[in-house]
Protein backbone atom coordinates (compact mmCIF):
# COMPACT_ATOMS: atom_id res chain seq x y z
CA UNK A 1 0.00 0.00 0.00
CA UNK A 2 2.81 1.97 0.18
CA UNK A 3 2.39 3.12 -3.85
CA UNK A 4 -1.28 4.51 -2.87
CA UNK A 5 0.15 8.12 -2.34
CA UNK A 6 1.90 8.56 -5.48
CA UNK A 7 -1.16 7.44 -7.58
CA UNK A 8 -3.27 8.93 -5.62
CA UNK A 9 -1.82 12.31 -6.58
CA UNK A 10 -1.50 11.64 -9.92
CA UNK A 11 -5.29 10.55 -9.86
CA UNK A 12 -6.07 13.70 -8.83
CA UNK A 13 -4.08 16.03 -10.83
CA UNK A 14 -5.39 14.31 -13.94
CA UNK A 15 -8.91 15.00 -12.56
CA UNK A 16 -8.06 18.26 -11.96
CA UNK A 17 -6.78 18.93 -15.24
CA UNK A 18 -9.54 17.22 -16.64
CA UNK A 19 -12.44 19.73 -14.80
CA UNK A 20 -9.80 22.66 -16.07
CA UNK A 21 -10.03 21.20 -19.44
CA UNK A 22 -13.79 21.18 -20.01
CA UNK A 23 -13.94 24.32 -19.66
CA UNK A 24 -12.98 25.72 -22.44
CA UNK A 25 -13.70 22.89 -24.14
CA UNK A 26 -17.55 23.20 -23.67
CA UNK A 27 -17.28 27.00 -23.56
CA UNK A 28 -19.36 27.66 -26.95
CA UNK A 29 -22.19 25.46 -26.06
CA UNK A 30 -22.20 26.72 -22.32
CA UNK A 31 -22.47 30.60 -23.63
CA UNK A 32 -25.11 29.47 -25.93
CA UNK A 33 -27.15 28.00 -23.40
CA UNK A 34 -26.42 30.86 -21.48
CA UNK A 35 -27.82 33.68 -24.33
CA UNK A 36 -30.98 31.52 -24.55
CA UNK A 37 -31.45 31.66 -20.83
CA UNK A 38 -31.47 35.33 -21.15
CA UNK A 39 -27.72 36.16 -20.11
CA UNK A 40 -25.74 38.73 -21.71
CA UNK A 41 -22.92 37.12 -23.69
CA UNK A 42 -19.46 39.04 -24.73
CA UNK A 43 -19.42 39.07 -27.77
CA UNK A 44 -22.90 39.21 -28.42
CA UNK A 45 -23.29 37.75 -31.71
CA UNK A 46 -23.36 33.94 -32.36
CA UNK A 47 -21.13 34.34 -35.96
CA UNK A 48 -18.56 36.22 -34.01
CA UNK A 49 -19.08 33.61 -31.13
CA UNK A 50 -17.60 30.94 -33.45
CA UNK A 51 -14.87 33.12 -35.11
CA UNK A 52 -13.47 33.59 -31.78
CA UNK A 53 -11.05 31.06 -30.04
CA UNK A 54 -12.17 28.90 -27.05
CA UNK A 55 -10.02 31.10 -24.40
CA UNK A 56 -10.85 34.50 -25.01
CA UNK A 57 -14.76 33.44 -24.55
CA UNK A 58 -13.45 32.34 -21.22
CA UNK A 59 -11.71 35.04 -19.80
CA UNK A 60 -14.53 37.32 -21.35
CA UNK A 61 -17.14 35.57 -19.43
CA UNK A 62 -16.70 34.14 -16.34
CA UNK A 63 -19.46 34.84 -14.39
CA UNK A 64 -21.55 32.62 -17.87
CA UNK A 65 -18.98 29.52 -16.98
CA UNK A 66 -21.48 27.96 -14.53
CA UNK A 67 -23.13 25.21 -16.51
CA UNK A 68 -19.42 23.77 -17.86
CA UNK A 69 -19.61 20.62 -16.27
CA UNK A 70 -23.14 19.59 -16.10
CA UNK A 71 -23.72 19.86 -20.07
CA UNK A 72 -25.88 17.61 -22.10
CA UNK A 73 -23.64 16.41 -24.66
CA UNK A 74 -21.02 18.12 -23.78
CA UNK A 75 -17.38 18.18 -25.64
CA UNK A 76 -15.67 16.76 -23.14
CA UNK A 77 -18.39 15.76 -20.20
CA UNK A 78 -16.60 16.05 -16.71
CA UNK A 79 -15.63 13.33 -15.00
CA UNK A 80 -18.39 13.35 -12.53
CA UNK A 81 -20.80 12.83 -15.84
CA UNK A 82 -18.99 10.17 -16.60
CA UNK A 83 -19.00 8.11 -13.53
CA UNK A 84 -22.96 8.83 -13.51
CA UNK A 85 -23.20 7.52 -17.34
CA UNK A 86 -20.87 4.64 -15.88
CA UNK A 87 -22.85 3.94 -12.94
CA UNK A 88 -26.27 4.43 -14.90
CA UNK A 89 -25.37 2.19 -17.80
CA UNK A 90 -24.10 -0.99 -15.45
CA UNK A 91 -25.23 -1.02 -12.15
CA UNK A 92 -28.55 0.96 -12.17
CA UNK A 93 -29.16 -0.68 -15.87
CA UNK A 94 -28.99 -3.96 -14.76
CA UNK A 95 -30.28 -3.84 -11.66
CA UNK A 96 -33.29 -0.84 -11.38
CA UNK A 97 -33.70 -1.41 -15.30
CA UNK A 98 -36.56 -2.80 -17.49
CA UNK A 99 -34.43 -4.90 -19.43
CA UNK A 100 -31.70 -5.27 -16.65
CA UNK A 101 -31.03 -9.30 -15.35
CA UNK A 102 -32.85 -8.38 -12.47
CA UNK A 103 -36.35 -7.31 -13.69
CA UNK A 104 -35.85 -9.79 -17.58
CA UNK A 105 -33.22 -12.11 -16.69
CA UNK A 106 -30.82 -11.79 -19.42
CA UNK A 107 -28.61 -8.50 -19.33
CA UNK A 108 -29.75 -5.38 -20.78
CA UNK A 109 -28.26 -4.29 -24.08
CA UNK A 110 -28.06 -1.15 -23.36
CA UNK A 111 -25.66 -1.81 -20.52
CA UNK A 112 -21.24 -2.15 -20.34
CA UNK A 113 -22.15 -5.50 -18.87
CA UNK A 114 -23.51 -6.75 -21.57
CA UNK A 115 -21.15 -4.82 -24.49
CA UNK A 116 -18.01 -5.50 -21.99
CA UNK A 117 -19.05 -9.36 -22.17
CA UNK A 118 -19.08 -9.27 -25.69
CA UNK A 119 -15.90 -7.65 -25.99
CA UNK A 120 -14.18 -10.11 -23.36
CA UNK A 121 -15.13 -12.69 -25.15
CA UNK A 122 -14.27 -12.03 -28.36
CA UNK A 123 -10.71 -11.00 -27.44
CA UNK A 124 -10.18 -14.42 -24.95
CA UNK A 125 -11.01 -16.02 -28.51
CA UNK A 126 -8.53 -13.67 -30.37
CA UNK A 127 -6.02 -14.05 -27.66
CA UNK A 128 -6.13 -18.20 -27.71
CA UNK A 129 -5.63 -17.99 -31.65
CA UNK A 130 -2.87 -15.61 -31.60
CA UNK A 131 -1.28 -16.72 -28.81
CA UNK A 132 -1.58 -20.13 -29.89
CA UNK A 133 -0.57 -19.13 -33.73
CA UNK A 134 2.22 -16.85 -32.02
CA UNK A 135 4.18 -19.83 -30.42
CA UNK A 136 3.61 -22.21 -33.06
CA UNK A 137 5.53 -19.98 -35.97
CA UNK A 138 8.22 -19.22 -33.22
CA UNK A 139 8.87 -22.76 -32.83
CA UNK A 140 9.01 -23.14 -36.83
CA UNK A 141 11.14 -20.27 -36.79
CA UNK A 142 13.44 -21.25 -34.30
CA UNK A 143 13.87 -24.65 -35.82
CA UNK A 144 13.38 -24.18 -39.12
CA UNK A 145 15.71 -21.51 -41.31
CA UNK A 146 12.99 -21.16 -44.42
CA UNK A 147 10.83 -20.29 -41.56
CA UNK A 148 12.84 -18.00 -39.73
CA UNK A 149 13.63 -16.69 -43.49
CA UNK A 150 10.60 -15.97 -44.77
CA UNK A 151 7.75 -15.73 -41.87
CA UNK A 152 9.39 -13.36 -39.88
CA UNK A 153 9.78 -10.07 -42.17
CA UNK A 154 5.97 -11.05 -43.11
CA UNK A 155 5.02 -11.31 -39.46
CA UNK A 156 6.87 -7.49 -39.65
CA UNK A 157 4.95 -6.09 -42.55
CA UNK A 158 1.72 -7.54 -40.90
CA UNK A 159 2.16 -4.98 -38.00
CA UNK A 160 3.05 -1.93 -39.90
CA UNK A 161 -0.56 -2.62 -41.80
CA UNK A 162 -3.29 -0.01 -40.27
CA UNK A 163 -5.44 -2.36 -38.42
CA UNK A 164 -8.26 0.20 -39.00
CA UNK A 165 -7.83 -0.30 -42.75
CA UNK A 166 -7.68 -4.15 -42.53
CA UNK A 167 -10.54 -4.71 -40.32
CA UNK A 168 -13.53 -3.56 -42.59
CA UNK A 169 -11.97 -6.03 -45.02
CA UNK A 170 -11.60 -9.19 -42.83
CA UNK A 171 -14.99 -9.05 -41.38
CA UNK A 172 -16.47 -8.50 -44.63
CA UNK A 173 -14.81 -11.35 -46.03
CA UNK A 174 -15.45 -13.89 -43.38
CA UNK A 175 -18.89 -12.52 -42.92
CA UNK A 176 -19.33 -13.31 -46.90
CA UNK A 177 -17.94 -17.13 -45.79
CA UNK A 178 -20.64 -16.65 -43.34
CA UNK A 179 -18.74 -16.98 -40.05
CA UNK A 180 -20.16 -15.23 -37.09
CA UNK A 181 -19.05 -12.08 -36.11
CA UNK A 182 -17.80 -13.41 -33.22
CA UNK A 183 -15.11 -15.32 -35.11
CA UNK A 184 -14.39 -12.34 -37.46
CA UNK A 185 -13.45 -9.97 -34.27
CA UNK A 186 -11.00 -12.71 -33.05
CA UNK A 187 -9.78 -13.29 -36.18
CA UNK A 188 -8.48 -9.29 -36.01
CA UNK A 189 -7.76 -9.39 -32.41
CA UNK A 190 -5.56 -12.82 -32.91
CA UNK A 191 -4.10 -10.53 -36.10
CA UNK A 192 -2.71 -7.81 -33.50
CA UNK A 193 -1.49 -10.63 -30.57
CA UNK A 194 0.22 -12.99 -32.26
CA UNK A 195 2.86 -10.77 -33.21
CA UNK A 196 4.32 -10.16 -29.47
CA UNK A 197 4.01 -13.38 -28.86
CA UNK A 198 6.48 -14.23 -32.21
CA UNK A 199 9.07 -11.84 -30.98
CA UNK A 200 8.78 -12.75 -27.11
CA UNK A 201 8.72 -16.52 -27.86
CA UNK A 202 11.34 -16.63 -30.64
CA UNK A 203 13.79 -15.02 -28.43
CA UNK A 204 12.90 -17.29 -25.03
CA UNK A 205 13.08 -20.33 -27.19
CA UNK A 206 16.57 -18.69 -28.56
CA UNK A 207 17.79 -17.77 -24.97
CA UNK A 208 20.01 -20.54 -24.25
CA UNK A 209 23.16 -20.08 -24.70
CA UNK A 210 25.91 -22.49 -26.32
CA UNK A 211 26.75 -24.30 -23.02
CA UNK A 212 23.26 -25.21 -22.26
CA UNK A 213 22.65 -26.91 -25.60
CA UNK A 214 26.27 -28.43 -25.55
CA UNK A 215 25.60 -30.06 -22.20
CA UNK A 216 22.48 -31.34 -23.93
CA UNK A 217 24.69 -32.67 -26.73
CA UNK A 218 26.72 -34.06 -24.03
CA UNK A 219 24.03 -36.11 -23.23
CA UNK A 220 22.68 -37.19 -27.10
CA UNK A 221 19.40 -35.84 -26.35
CA UNK A 222 16.92 -35.68 -29.04
CA UNK A 223 15.72 -32.98 -30.82
CA UNK A 224 12.41 -32.69 -28.45
CA UNK A 225 13.90 -33.98 -25.68
CA UNK A 226 16.34 -30.85 -26.10
CA UNK A 227 12.51 -28.04 -26.56
CA UNK A 228 10.91 -29.89 -23.83
CA UNK A 229 13.47 -29.70 -21.19
CA UNK A 230 15.74 -26.46 -21.73
CA UNK A 231 14.03 -24.40 -24.76
CA UNK A 232 10.80 -23.88 -23.46
CA UNK A 233 11.09 -23.44 -20.06
CA UNK A 234 13.89 -21.48 -20.74
CA UNK A 235 11.29 -19.30 -22.85
CA UNK A 236 8.54 -18.94 -20.15
CA UNK A 237 9.50 -15.69 -18.82
CA UNK A 238 9.83 -14.45 -22.42
CA UNK A 239 6.49 -15.95 -22.94
CA UNK A 240 4.76 -14.00 -20.07
CA UNK A 241 6.17 -11.00 -21.12
CA UNK A 242 4.85 -11.43 -24.70
CA UNK A 243 1.15 -12.77 -23.44
CA UNK A 244 0.50 -9.26 -21.49
CA UNK A 245 1.12 -7.13 -24.43
CA UNK A 246 -1.04 -10.08 -26.61
CA UNK A 247 -3.87 -9.89 -24.43
CA UNK A 248 -3.60 -5.69 -24.43
CA UNK A 249 -3.55 -5.82 -28.27
CA UNK A 250 -6.26 -8.22 -28.33
CA UNK A 251 -8.56 -6.14 -26.28
CA UNK A 252 -7.70 -3.04 -28.77
CA UNK A 253 -8.63 -5.64 -31.72
CA UNK A 254 -11.52 -6.83 -30.68
CA UNK A 255 -12.80 -3.58 -30.25
CA UNK A 256 -11.32 -2.74 -33.71
CA UNK A 257 -13.60 -5.42 -34.70
CA UNK A 258 -16.56 -4.01 -33.19
CA UNK A 259 -16.39 -1.06 -34.79
CA UNK A 260 -17.86 -1.46 -38.33
CA UNK A 261 -19.77 -4.94 -37.09
CA UNK A 262 -22.20 -2.73 -34.82
CA UNK A 263 -23.88 -6.10 -32.90
CA UNK A 264 -22.43 -4.99 -29.77
CA UNK A 265 -19.54 -4.81 -27.91
CA UNK A 266 -17.44 -2.19 -26.66
CA UNK A 267 -16.65 -1.01 -29.93
CA UNK A 268 -20.38 -0.40 -30.95
CA UNK A 269 -20.82 1.30 -27.95
CA UNK A 270 -18.50 3.58 -28.57
CA UNK A 271 -19.02 4.47 -32.39
CA UNK A 272 -22.65 4.62 -31.55
CA UNK A 273 -22.06 7.26 -28.76
CA UNK A 274 -20.02 9.27 -31.66
CA UNK A 275 -22.98 9.02 -34.01
CA UNK A 276 -25.33 10.82 -31.77
CA UNK A 277 -23.17 13.24 -30.02
CA UNK A 278 -23.48 11.09 -26.54
CA UNK A 279 -19.88 11.83 -25.61
CA UNK A 280 -20.76 10.32 -21.82
CA UNK A 281 -21.29 6.98 -23.50
CA UNK A 282 -18.03 7.40 -25.44
CA UNK A 283 -15.69 8.12 -22.09
CA UNK A 284 -18.23 5.54 -19.93
CA UNK A 285 -17.13 2.44 -22.88
CA UNK A 286 -13.44 3.69 -22.76
CA UNK A 287 -13.30 4.01 -19.29
CA UNK A 288 -14.80 -0.19 -19.25
CA UNK A 289 -11.77 -0.86 -21.97
CA UNK A 290 -9.14 0.39 -19.82
CA UNK A 291 -10.37 -1.41 -16.59
CA UNK A 292 -10.37 -4.48 -18.68
CA UNK A 293 -7.23 -4.23 -20.26
CA UNK A 294 -5.63 -3.76 -17.20
CA UNK A 295 -7.56 -6.53 -15.22
CA UNK A 296 -6.68 -8.96 -18.62
CA UNK A 297 -2.76 -7.91 -17.94
CA UNK A 298 -3.04 -8.01 -14.29
CA UNK A 299 -4.30 -11.52 -14.60
CA UNK A 300 -1.63 -12.96 -16.60
CA UNK A 301 0.74 -11.25 -14.20
CA UNK A 302 -0.88 -13.56 -11.87
CA UNK A 303 -0.67 -16.69 -13.36
CA UNK A 304 3.00 -15.64 -14.38
CA UNK A 305 4.08 -15.04 -10.57
CA UNK A 306 2.28 -18.62 -9.77
CA UNK A 307 4.36 -20.46 -12.88
CA UNK A 308 7.86 -18.75 -12.27
CA UNK A 309 6.99 -19.31 -8.29
CA UNK A 310 6.40 -22.69 -9.03
CA UNK A 311 9.46 -23.27 -11.40
CA UNK A 312 11.54 -21.86 -8.40
CA UNK A 313 12.78 -18.11 -9.51
CA UNK A 314 12.63 -16.11 -6.26
CA UNK A 315 10.37 -13.97 -5.52
CA UNK B 1 40.84 -44.92 -37.38
CA UNK B 2 42.23 -46.77 -35.02
CA UNK B 3 42.77 -50.75 -34.99
CA UNK B 4 39.76 -51.76 -33.48
CA UNK B 5 37.49 -50.30 -35.97
CA UNK B 6 38.89 -52.55 -38.28
CA UNK B 7 36.98 -55.62 -37.01
CA UNK B 8 33.94 -53.45 -37.84
CA UNK B 9 31.78 -53.76 -35.05
CA UNK B 10 30.90 -52.34 -31.94
CA UNK B 11 32.47 -51.82 -28.23
CA UNK B 12 32.34 -55.13 -27.29
CA UNK B 13 34.72 -56.14 -29.57
CA UNK B 14 37.21 -52.94 -29.46
CA UNK B 15 37.69 -54.15 -25.45
CA UNK B 16 39.16 -57.36 -25.97
CA UNK B 17 41.59 -55.84 -28.98
CA UNK B 18 42.41 -52.85 -27.40
CA UNK B 19 45.58 -51.37 -26.19
CA UNK B 20 45.15 -51.99 -22.68
CA UNK B 21 44.81 -48.45 -20.90
CA UNK B 22 44.61 -46.39 -23.50
CA UNK B 23 41.38 -44.64 -23.23
CA UNK B 24 41.76 -41.23 -26.03
CA UNK B 25 44.02 -41.12 -28.49
CA UNK B 26 44.63 -38.26 -31.00
CA UNK B 27 47.22 -38.75 -34.23
CA UNK B 28 47.88 -35.36 -35.78
CA UNK B 29 44.80 -33.93 -34.81
CA UNK B 30 44.18 -30.41 -36.71
CA UNK B 31 41.27 -28.24 -36.38
CA UNK B 32 41.07 -24.73 -38.45
CA UNK B 33 38.32 -22.42 -37.68
CA UNK B 34 37.34 -20.24 -40.80
CA UNK B 35 36.56 -17.37 -39.49
CA UNK B 36 35.81 -13.67 -41.24
CA UNK B 37 39.30 -12.56 -40.24
CA UNK B 38 40.34 -15.73 -42.20
CA UNK B 39 41.61 -18.81 -40.88
CA UNK B 40 42.75 -19.54 -37.05
CA UNK B 41 44.56 -22.85 -36.91
CA UNK B 42 42.73 -23.44 -33.20
CA UNK B 43 44.61 -27.30 -32.94
CA UNK B 44 47.80 -27.96 -35.20
CA UNK B 45 49.58 -31.57 -35.22
CA UNK B 46 48.36 -32.62 -31.91
CA UNK B 47 49.04 -36.28 -30.90
CA UNK B 48 48.63 -37.40 -27.21
CA UNK B 49 47.53 -40.56 -25.49
CA UNK B 50 45.70 -41.02 -22.24
CA UNK B 51 45.53 -44.12 -20.35
CA UNK B 52 42.50 -45.25 -18.86
CA UNK B 53 42.15 -43.99 -15.13
CA UNK B 54 44.78 -40.61 -15.78
CA UNK B 55 43.94 -37.66 -14.42
CA UNK B 56 45.15 -35.01 -17.20
CA UNK B 57 45.37 -31.10 -16.90
CA UNK B 58 45.80 -29.41 -20.27
CA UNK B 59 46.86 -25.91 -19.14
CA UNK B 60 48.27 -22.84 -21.38
CA UNK B 61 47.58 -19.59 -21.90
CA UNK B 62 44.10 -18.47 -23.89
CA UNK B 63 43.89 -19.39 -26.92
CA UNK B 64 46.08 -22.51 -27.08
CA UNK B 65 43.19 -24.65 -27.83
CA UNK B 66 43.35 -26.42 -24.56
CA UNK B 67 39.21 -26.22 -24.53
CA UNK B 68 39.36 -27.02 -28.18
CA UNK B 69 40.79 -30.11 -27.77
CA UNK B 70 38.47 -30.64 -25.02
CA UNK B 71 35.98 -30.39 -26.99
CA UNK B 72 37.27 -32.84 -30.13
CA UNK B 73 37.62 -35.48 -27.55
CA UNK B 74 33.86 -34.71 -26.52
CA UNK B 75 32.60 -35.06 -30.03
CA UNK B 76 31.49 -31.12 -29.80
CA UNK B 77 34.02 -29.92 -32.37
CA UNK B 78 34.86 -31.88 -36.05
CA UNK B 79 38.85 -31.78 -36.20
CA UNK B 80 39.65 -30.72 -40.16
CA UNK B 81 42.66 -33.13 -39.86
CA UNK B 82 44.57 -35.77 -38.00
CA UNK B 83 42.42 -38.76 -35.98
CA UNK B 84 41.27 -38.90 -32.77
CA UNK B 85 39.21 -41.92 -31.10
CA UNK B 86 37.73 -42.24 -27.62
CA UNK B 87 37.57 -46.00 -25.86
CA UNK B 88 38.00 -47.44 -29.40
CA UNK B 89 35.51 -45.01 -31.19
CA UNK B 90 34.75 -41.85 -33.07
CA UNK B 91 34.15 -39.11 -30.30
CA UNK B 92 30.64 -38.68 -32.16
CA UNK B 93 29.81 -42.33 -31.73
CA UNK B 94 30.98 -41.91 -28.00
CA UNK B 95 28.80 -39.12 -27.32
CA UNK B 96 26.24 -41.35 -28.51
CA UNK B 97 27.23 -44.06 -26.26
CA UNK B 98 27.41 -41.26 -23.80
CA UNK B 99 30.77 -42.52 -22.46
CA UNK B 100 31.45 -39.22 -20.53
CA UNK B 101 30.42 -36.27 -18.56
CA UNK B 102 31.07 -32.87 -19.34
CA UNK B 103 31.58 -30.25 -16.82
CA UNK B 104 31.69 -26.50 -18.63
CA UNK B 105 33.12 -23.65 -17.02
CA UNK B 106 29.68 -22.08 -15.11
CA UNK B 107 27.79 -24.65 -13.26
CA UNK B 108 24.70 -24.10 -16.17
CA UNK B 109 22.15 -25.71 -13.64
CA UNK B 110 18.95 -25.36 -14.49
CA UNK B 111 17.56 -22.39 -12.66
CA UNK B 112 13.69 -23.45 -12.50
CA UNK B 113 15.00 -27.47 -11.68
CA UNK B 114 16.05 -28.40 -7.98
CA UNK B 115 19.33 -29.58 -7.17
CA UNK B 116 18.57 -32.90 -7.25
CA UNK B 117 15.81 -32.25 -10.89
CA UNK B 118 19.25 -31.24 -12.54
CA UNK B 119 20.82 -34.40 -11.52
CA UNK B 120 18.50 -36.01 -12.75
CA UNK B 121 18.72 -34.47 -15.80
CA UNK B 122 20.64 -36.77 -17.85
CA UNK B 123 19.35 -39.75 -16.38
CA UNK B 124 15.44 -38.40 -17.53
CA UNK B 125 17.51 -37.95 -21.63
CA UNK B 126 18.99 -41.37 -21.19
CA UNK B 127 15.60 -42.94 -20.40
CA UNK B 128 16.48 -44.75 -16.91
CA UNK B 129 13.94 -45.97 -14.23
CA UNK B 130 12.48 -43.25 -11.65
CA UNK B 131 13.40 -46.10 -9.08
CA UNK B 132 17.00 -45.87 -10.47
CA UNK B 133 17.14 -42.03 -11.23
CA UNK B 134 16.09 -41.61 -7.53
CA UNK B 135 18.87 -43.81 -6.43
CA UNK B 136 21.58 -42.29 -8.37
CA UNK B 137 20.90 -38.51 -7.41
CA UNK B 138 20.97 -39.74 -4.08
CA UNK B 139 24.03 -41.25 -4.70
CA UNK B 140 25.75 -38.68 -6.61
CA UNK B 141 24.92 -35.76 -4.50
CA UNK B 142 26.36 -37.68 -1.44
CA UNK B 143 29.34 -38.28 -3.36
CA UNK B 144 29.91 -34.37 -4.23
CA UNK B 145 29.09 -33.84 -0.76
CA UNK B 146 25.24 -32.68 -1.08
CA UNK B 147 23.05 -34.79 0.24
CA UNK B 148 20.01 -32.87 1.74
CA UNK B 149 20.56 -30.45 -1.01
CA UNK B 150 18.27 -32.31 -3.55
CA UNK B 151 14.96 -30.09 -2.88
CA UNK B 152 17.27 -26.63 -3.13
CA UNK B 153 16.93 -24.00 -6.01
CA UNK B 154 20.65 -23.48 -8.03
CA UNK B 155 20.26 -19.85 -6.50
CA UNK B 156 19.96 -21.11 -2.87
CA UNK B 157 23.66 -22.14 -3.23
CA UNK B 158 26.78 -20.66 -3.29
CA UNK B 159 29.10 -20.70 -6.68
CA UNK B 160 31.41 -24.06 -5.14
CA UNK B 161 27.84 -25.88 -4.24
CA UNK B 162 26.13 -24.96 -7.71
CA UNK B 163 30.07 -26.00 -9.28
CA UNK B 164 29.91 -29.62 -7.36
CA UNK B 165 26.12 -30.05 -8.47
CA UNK B 166 27.06 -29.62 -11.93
CA UNK B 167 29.75 -32.13 -11.25
CA UNK B 168 27.33 -34.46 -9.58
CA UNK B 169 25.09 -34.09 -13.24
CA UNK B 170 27.82 -35.33 -15.24
CA UNK B 171 28.54 -38.15 -13.16
CA UNK B 172 25.41 -39.65 -12.54
CA UNK B 173 25.09 -41.39 -15.55
CA UNK B 174 28.32 -43.25 -14.93
CA UNK B 175 30.29 -42.46 -17.80
CA UNK B 176 33.89 -43.42 -17.80
CA UNK B 177 35.20 -39.96 -18.47
CA UNK B 178 35.11 -36.71 -17.17
CA UNK B 179 36.10 -34.20 -19.44
CA UNK B 180 36.09 -30.39 -17.06
CA UNK B 181 36.65 -27.51 -18.74
CA UNK B 182 38.11 -24.90 -15.97
CA UNK B 183 35.50 -25.75 -14.01
CA UNK B 184 36.67 -23.71 -10.87
CA UNK B 185 38.03 -20.80 -12.88
CA UNK B 186 35.34 -18.73 -11.61
CA UNK B 187 35.68 -19.78 -8.01
CA UNK B 188 37.55 -17.92 -5.50
CA UNK B 189 40.80 -19.44 -3.37
CA UNK B 190 39.83 -21.44 -0.70
CA UNK B 191 36.87 -22.71 -2.55
CA UNK B 192 38.68 -23.77 -5.04
CA UNK B 193 41.57 -25.05 -2.93
CA UNK B 194 38.53 -27.39 -1.15
CA UNK B 195 36.97 -28.60 -4.00
CA UNK B 196 40.53 -29.57 -5.78
CA UNK B 197 40.91 -31.73 -2.83
CA UNK B 198 37.44 -33.27 -3.19
CA UNK B 199 38.04 -33.82 -6.38
CA UNK B 200 40.87 -36.13 -5.87
CA UNK B 201 39.40 -37.93 -3.05
CA UNK B 202 36.10 -38.02 -6.07
CA UNK B 203 38.60 -39.79 -8.64
CA UNK B 204 40.50 -41.93 -6.73
CA UNK B 205 36.99 -43.44 -5.65
CA UNK B 206 35.07 -43.81 -8.96
CA UNK B 207 38.56 -44.64 -10.91
CA UNK B 208 37.04 -42.24 -13.89
CA UNK B 209 39.73 -40.86 -16.69
CA UNK B 210 39.34 -37.06 -16.29
CA UNK B 211 40.41 -34.36 -18.91
CA UNK B 212 40.49 -31.63 -16.70
CA UNK B 213 41.37 -27.85 -18.84
CA UNK B 214 43.07 -25.18 -15.95
CA UNK B 215 44.77 -21.94 -16.00
CA UNK B 216 46.39 -21.99 -12.77
CA UNK B 217 49.99 -24.18 -12.61
CA UNK B 218 49.47 -25.02 -9.06
CA UNK B 219 45.88 -26.29 -9.44
CA UNK B 220 47.32 -28.64 -12.76
CA UNK B 221 50.49 -30.08 -10.61
CA UNK B 222 48.58 -30.65 -7.87
CA UNK B 223 45.87 -33.05 -9.38
CA UNK B 224 47.18 -34.54 -12.51
CA UNK B 225 49.13 -37.45 -13.03
CA UNK B 226 49.97 -35.72 -16.39
CA UNK B 227 50.20 -32.10 -17.27
CA UNK B 228 49.67 -31.37 -21.15
CA UNK B 229 51.53 -27.41 -21.52
CA UNK B 230 49.84 -26.35 -24.55
CA UNK B 231 50.63 -22.89 -26.25
CA UNK B 232 49.05 -20.42 -29.21
CA UNK B 233 48.90 -19.58 -32.29
CA UNK B 234 48.93 -22.35 -33.67
CA UNK B 235 47.36 -23.74 -31.07
CA UNK B 236 49.84 -27.10 -29.92
CA UNK B 237 51.21 -29.46 -27.40
CA UNK B 238 54.81 -27.86 -26.17
CA UNK B 239 55.22 -30.28 -23.57
CA UNK B 240 53.64 -33.10 -21.84
CA UNK B 241 54.71 -33.96 -18.00
CA UNK B 242 54.35 -37.47 -16.20
CA UNK B 243 53.96 -36.61 -12.82
CA UNK B 244 55.85 -38.15 -10.12
CA UNK B 245 53.54 -37.38 -7.44
CA UNK B 246 51.77 -39.75 -5.15
CA UNK B 247 48.42 -40.99 -5.63
CA UNK B 248 47.70 -39.97 -2.28
CA UNK B 249 48.17 -35.94 -2.32
CA UNK B 250 47.09 -33.59 1.04
CA UNK B 251 47.19 -30.16 0.71
CA UNK B 252 50.56 -29.16 1.44
CA UNK B 253 52.03 -31.60 -0.77
CA UNK B 254 52.48 -27.87 -2.53
CA UNK B 255 55.25 -27.06 -0.92
CA UNK B 256 57.54 -30.11 -1.16
CA UNK B 257 60.38 -30.00 -3.76
CA UNK B 258 58.93 -32.19 -6.43
CA UNK B 259 55.76 -30.32 -6.40
CA UNK B 260 57.74 -27.24 -7.19
CA UNK B 261 59.88 -28.62 -9.29
CA UNK B 262 57.10 -29.60 -11.86
CA UNK B 263 55.30 -26.47 -11.46
CA UNK B 264 58.78 -24.98 -12.35
CA UNK B 265 59.16 -27.19 -15.68
CA UNK B 266 55.56 -26.01 -16.18
CA UNK B 267 56.34 -22.45 -15.79
CA UNK B 268 59.29 -23.30 -18.63
CA UNK B 269 56.69 -24.93 -21.15
CA UNK B 270 54.81 -21.85 -20.71
CA UNK B 271 57.35 -19.61 -21.20
CA UNK B 272 58.94 -21.19 -24.06
CA UNK B 273 55.50 -21.51 -26.11
CA UNK B 274 55.54 -17.85 -25.68
CA UNK B 275 58.66 -16.84 -27.17
CA UNK B 276 57.80 -16.97 -30.53
CA UNK B 277 55.39 -14.52 -30.26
Amino acid sequence: MKSAGPVLVVITAILALWYLAAVPMNVKEVLTQAERAGAIVDPPSAVERRDTARLPLVMRNPELLGASWSMERARLPAPHQVAQELWASTWDEEVNGRRGIVRSGSLSNRSLVYHGGVTLGATFLGFLIGAGLGVLLAIGIVYSRVMDMSVMPWAIISQTIPIVALAPMIIVVLYSVGLPSLFAKAVISAYLSFFPVVVGMVKGLRSPDAMQLDLMRTYNASGSQSFWKLRLPASVPYLFASLKIGIAASLVGAIVGELPVQRGGLGARMLGGSYYGQTEQIWAALFVAAAMAALLVWFIGWVERRTLTAMGVPQ
Amino acid sequence: MCSAMKHGSGAELNADDWKIGSVIQAQNLDLTFQTNDGPVHALKDVSLEIGKGEFVSFIGPSGCGKTTFLRCIAGLETPTGGEISVNGMTPDEARKARAYGYVFQAAGLYPWRTIGGNVRLPLEIMGFSKAEQNERVARVLELVDLAGFDKKFPWQLSGGMQQRASIARALAFDADILLMDEPFGALDEIVRDHLNEQLLALWAQTEKTIGFVTHSIPEAVYLSTKIVVMSPRPGRITDVIDSPLPKERPLDIRDSKAFIDIAHRVRDGLRAGHQDD
